[in-house]
This record gives structure tokens, C-alpha cells and sequence, in this order.
């Protein structure tokens, strides 16, 4: 190693070391696998009778790509928890007073921690994505239905898009880590976001409307489709979309961590 | 050799403030005694010098320079200050190991400063498992690992058996024969005396005295002597005729201020009393620091 210096790769190998070295950071990824292809196992075992009794109209809405990645409701929260975490555990233990002492330039710290969990949540994402596609597919094949192949119209735009969903979760969970510096706030406004918004986006006066088509678990998630939603024509665009807000939210993220007194 | 100056430093919460217009010099080679109660901005100050907190007002500067803007900060700067700074799930080594990296410091450190701590046999285990006095120590370790000149401690004897404070005092008098400057904060008067060569005593975030420990011991007053005798009405009399401020101690004992043991001893010896106890004694560090913060608060009433 060269003279000592602070560097951008340097800090990216220093969280990567913190991040592999935490049980938390392996339980986490086993969870969001165990938990992601069983909730697939599940709703994949039943499709098929779904399907022997659907009308001629439902069944042209079949999309077996779609519903082999339906995990990815619950498959986001558990990889936001961790997001979360990468920054809530520094404030949690007070480890961040540390590390903020060997990295007084902050902004290249946080850019360090965005970047190394951003690497991991995509490689993830995408791992269950095309895990939970293969195993769905493979169930339905099994009941006699329909299903989707990897070369089909759609599936792996599908696929992939849900990888990068997921990945921008983590990172907006990062920037809810490091605005609310606590992981029970954090994953309460994560949950709202994900979960609470969406069920409830019905009642939201009209210009309000507008904004769920690029909500988490709303018009972001159309890209997940194959047979296109009449209500979001270019699935890509609302996940850009998502991406926007997410952006928006790290933005804020960076300006309050220069700021504020740790 | 390498200072921490601080000037004009403040800082204000809202309506509060917590520290205000404190100056003073941490000097190399030298243990600097940080002292004050709790809550007198002790902390605060520390986090201002490490850039952790930002100043209304004023600056702290570690060798002329502002600490965000050190190059490789922890080759200049080690700190201790929280000891529970550790995450409990990650292991000592890689703790120490991901700091290092993150300075472009050779991985070795890891390794040198965990057998400086006397923390080799622990590399592996998770920091969750640690005692108070070996988290303190993991904490120190990683003060150490850029090899830096000044040194910056805040409580670092809270909570710890007296094993351990023994152990922080020694190694804190060892860094700074070493020729580094360090900045040790406490609440207790009675660590200090036993560490430090130069004191920095502050009280609601001002500053009350930037005094050399001698010159702080001597401030407290002379000495007292503790006399015990059998006649003690009698040979007080005669110590208030030769000069002497005599009270009643414990016991019926009696003690003097004015006179030193030695001519208490002859006077006692030219007019032949009994004497069973002869005790000089010397002003606590506690009564030294009582007598100065009376004195600065005066001064400071006086001049506002």
C-alpha cells in the first residue's frame, strides 16, 4: 500500500470490511432468500388451480413472469432493513463519532456507503429476481400451466427491472437511515412508503394522483409486468420515475449528514 | 511537535451555551488535564477540536490546521471518546482493520496496536462480548493505529476497576514521554493529580484556570498540620502566641496553619508537651480546585 492518504477506494474497502464483517449483513441477505422463494413457493403452488378456474378474459391477463416475482412486496422491505442499518448501527453504537474521526470529509464517507450497498442490494436483487422467475416458472410447469422462458417477450426486462427496484429501495433506506439516524424511525417511514401510501393512495385528492404512478408498489412496480397495465403504458418510466424521489431523498441525505453535530 | 490550539471556541445550543470563548493550548510531551463537572462542555469542546460538532463560534486547530482538513486525520489525531464506539457484532480485528484502510494505514496496525493494548488474544472475538475495561482498550487501540502525535481522551477512566484506571494512567504518562501531546478530560480532581502535568479547568463552558499542576496545587494554600496531645487547650495557646491559626480537628485534635511540622515540633519541644501525632498534610487536590474556581468566580463577577 502506497502512502497514507484518504481515498474514495479506500473507504469503499473500509465498509466493505465493516459491512461483511456484521452476522447482521449475512442473516439479513439468508432472510430476504428463505423468505423471498418461500412466499414464491407459495403463491406459486396455488396458481395453477387460479388458473383451471379462470374465464377466457383472465386468462389472457395471465402473466406467469408477473406473478412469479409478486415477492417483491415483502422482499423489499427486508433488503430497506438493510439499508436502514448500514448507517443506523454507526448512530445506534456511537461507532459513527469514530469513523467520522478517520473520515472528517463526510460526503465521501456517505458517497462510500451508498456505492458498497448499492453493489450488494443490486447483486441480491437481481439474485432473487431470477431465482424466484426459474422457481416459479418451474412450479407452474409442474401444474401443467402456462408459463414464462427466460427468451419470452418482456421477461427479462421484467426480471431485471425488478432487480433494480429493489436496489433503488436500498437505497432510499439508506438516505431514511442517515436522515432520521434511527432504525425504528427509518423503518416506520419505509413501511409507510411502501405499504401504508399505496393502500391508502385511493382516498388522496386528485393531484395527488399523479405522484402514485411513480410510487413504490405502485406505478414502479409496473415494470415487473409483462402484460402491459392499461393505467402505465411505459413501465420504465414510472421506475425512473422512483429513481427521481430516491434521489431526491439521498440528496437531502447528503446535506443533513455534512451539517449536523454527531 | 504538533499543538491543539483553541481560540475564542464557543458554541451555543438555542438559548444555551454550552461552551463559551474557552482558549487554550494542549502542549506536546505533556499530559493535559481537561477538567471540569459534568456539564461543564468538557465533551463538546473535544467533539469541536475533532470536527464533529461545529463551532458558533472561534476555532480549534491540531497543528495549525482545522481537523477536516487533515490529510490522513488519524495519523495525526487518536481519540478515545466513547467507549462503547464499536459495533458489538463486528470483530476487534476487523474494526481496527477497516480504520486503518480507510487512512491507506498498512494492515499491519491492526495487529501492532491490539498487541500494544494487550488485545492479541481477543483479534477474532466479537467487541458485543467485551468488558467495559477491554472495550476502553479496543478504543485506545484505535487511537493508536496511525501513530499519532497528539492524543485526545475524554473520561477515559469512567466505569473502570482499578486495575484498568492504573493501566490508562500509566500508558497515558508513557504516550506523552513519548513526546505527544495529550488531552485527557475528567470530573474527578483526584485522577487528575495523579496524571496530569498541566491542567485546563473549565466551568459552564468558561474557561477558570490554564495553570501547571504545582502551580495548581499551590494555589489551593499552604498546608495544614495535624497535632494531637494530651493537653491540647493548653498547647494551642501557645501556637496562637507564636503565630500560628489553630481550629479543632477530629478527636480533640488540633489543626495548625502558619507554622511547619518542624517548628511545631520545636516548639513543642522547648516547652515540653507531649506530643502523640505530628501529621502534615498537604491541600487536596479537591480544596486546591475549590479555592480556585471560588476565586475565578469572583473575578469573573467582578469584571462583568
Amino acid at each position: 500500500m502506497s502512502s497514507p492518504k484518504v481515498t474514495f477506494g479506500r473507504l469503499l474497502l473500509a465498509e466493505w470490511i465493516k459491512l461483511r464483517g456484521l452476522r447482521s449483513t449475512w442473516y439479513t441477505l439468508a432472510c430476504l432468500f428463505a423468505v423471498g422463494l418461500g412466499i414464491t413457493f407459495l403463491t406459486m403452488s396455488s396458481a395453477g388451480a387460479d388458473y383451471a378456474s379462470a374465464t377466457a378474459a383472465e386468462r389472457q391477463e395471465w402473466d406467469p413472469t408477473g406473478l412469479s416475482l409478486t415477492t417483491y412486496i415483502v422482499a423489499q422491505l427486508i433488503i430497506g432493513v438493510a439499508g436502514i442499518l448500514v448507517v443506523t448501527s454507526e448512530y445506534a453504537t456511537g461507532l459513527m463519532r469514530t469513523t467520522l474521526a478517520a473520515t472528517p470529509r463526510r460526503h465521501l464517507l456517505l458517497a462510500a456507503k451508498v456505492v458498497v450497498a448499492a453493489a450488494v442490494a443490486v447483486v441480491a436483487g437481481q439474485a432473487l429476481m431470477f431465482a424466484s422467475f426459474f422457481l416459479g416458472q418451474a412450479l407452474l410447469a409442474g401444474q401443467g400451466v402456462p408459463y414464462a422462458r427466460p427468451g419470452g417477450e418482456g421477461v427479462l426486462s421484467a426480471v431485471a427491472g425488478g432487480g433494480l427496484y429493489l436496489a433503488a429501495i436500498a437505497l432510499l433506506s439508506i438516505g431514511l437511515g442517515t436522515i432520521m439516524r434511527a432504525t425504528a424511525g427509518a423503518l416506520a417511514t419505509l413501511v409507510g412508503i411502501v405499504f401504508l401510501v399505496p393502500a391508502v393512495a385511493g382516498i388522496f385528492p386528485s393531484w395527488l394522483q399523479g405522484l402514485v404512478t411513480f410510487w413504490p408498489t405502485r406505478g414502479a412496480a409496473a415494470v415487473l409486468a409483462t402484460v402491459p397495465d392499461p393505467a402505465y403504458p411505459h413501465p420504465w418510466l414510472n421506475l425512473g420515475g422512483m429513481c427521481l424521489g430516491v434521489a431526491a431523498v439521498l440528496a437531502a441525505a447528503f446535506v443533513v449528514f455534512r451539517r449536523r453535530d454527531v | 511537535m504538533t499543538t491543539i490550539d483553541v481560540r475564542g471556541l464557543t458554541k451555543r445550543y438555542g438559548p444555551d451555551t454550552v461552551v463559551d470563548d474557552l482558549s487554550f493550548t494542549v502542549a506536546p510531551g505533556q499530559v493535559t488535564g481537561f477538567l471540569g463537572p459534568n456539564g461543564a462542555g468538557k465533551s463538546t469542546t473535544m467533539k469541536m477540536i475533532m470536527g464533529l460538532a461545529a463551532p458558533t463560534r472561534g476555532s480549534a486547530t491540531i497543528g495549525g490546521r482545522r481537523y477536516r482538513d487533515l490529510p490522513v486525520p488519524l495519523a495525526e489525531v487518536g481519540a478515545l471518546l466513547d467507549a462503547g464506539a464499536v459495533h458489538g457484532d463486528r470483530k476487534a480485528y476487523d474494526h481496527l482493520l477497516a480504520l486503518a484502510v480507510s487512512n491507506g494505514l498498512p494492515r499491519r496496525r491492526a495487529g501492532e496496536v491490539l498487541a500494544r493494548t494487550g488485545l492479541e488474544g481477543v483479534a477474532g472475538k466479537r467487541a458485543g462480548g467485551f468488558s467495559l475495561g477491554m472495550r476502553q482498550r479496543l478504543g485506545i487501540a484505535a487511537a493508536l493505529l496511525g501513530d499519532p502525535a497528539v492524543l485526545i481522551f475524554d473520561e477515559p477512566v469512567n466505569g473502570l476497576d482499578p486495575e484498568g484506571i492504573r493501566w490508562i494512567r500509566d500508558f497515558m504518562r508513557s504516550l506523552a514521554r513519548e513526546g505527544r501531546a495529550v488531552l485527557v478530560s475528567s470530573h474527578l480532581m483526584s485522577e487528575m493529580a495523579q496524571t496530569a502535568d498541566h491542567l485546563v479547568v473549565i466551568g459552564r463552558g468558561r474557561l477558570i484556570a490554564d495553570i501547571g499542576m504545582s502551580e495548581f496545587l499551590r494555589a489551593g494554600g499552604e498546608g495544614t498540620v495535624l497535632v494531637r496531645t494530651p493537653e491540647p487547650g493548653a498547647f494551642a495557646r501557645r501556637l496562637t502566641s507564636a503565630g500560628a491559626t489553630v481550629r479543632g480537628g477530629p478527636e480533640s485534635s488540633l489543626v495548625v496553619s502558619g507554622l511547619t511540622s518542624g517548628e511545631i515540633g520545636k516548639l513543642a519541644a522547648y516547652h515540653g508537651v507531649e506530643l502523640s501525632e505530628l501529621t502534615p498534610q498537604r491541600p487536596s487536590l479537591e480544596d486546591a480546585f475549590m479555592e480556585l474556581t471560588k476565586d475565578s468566580v469572583e473575578y469573573q463577577g467582578a469584571s462583568a
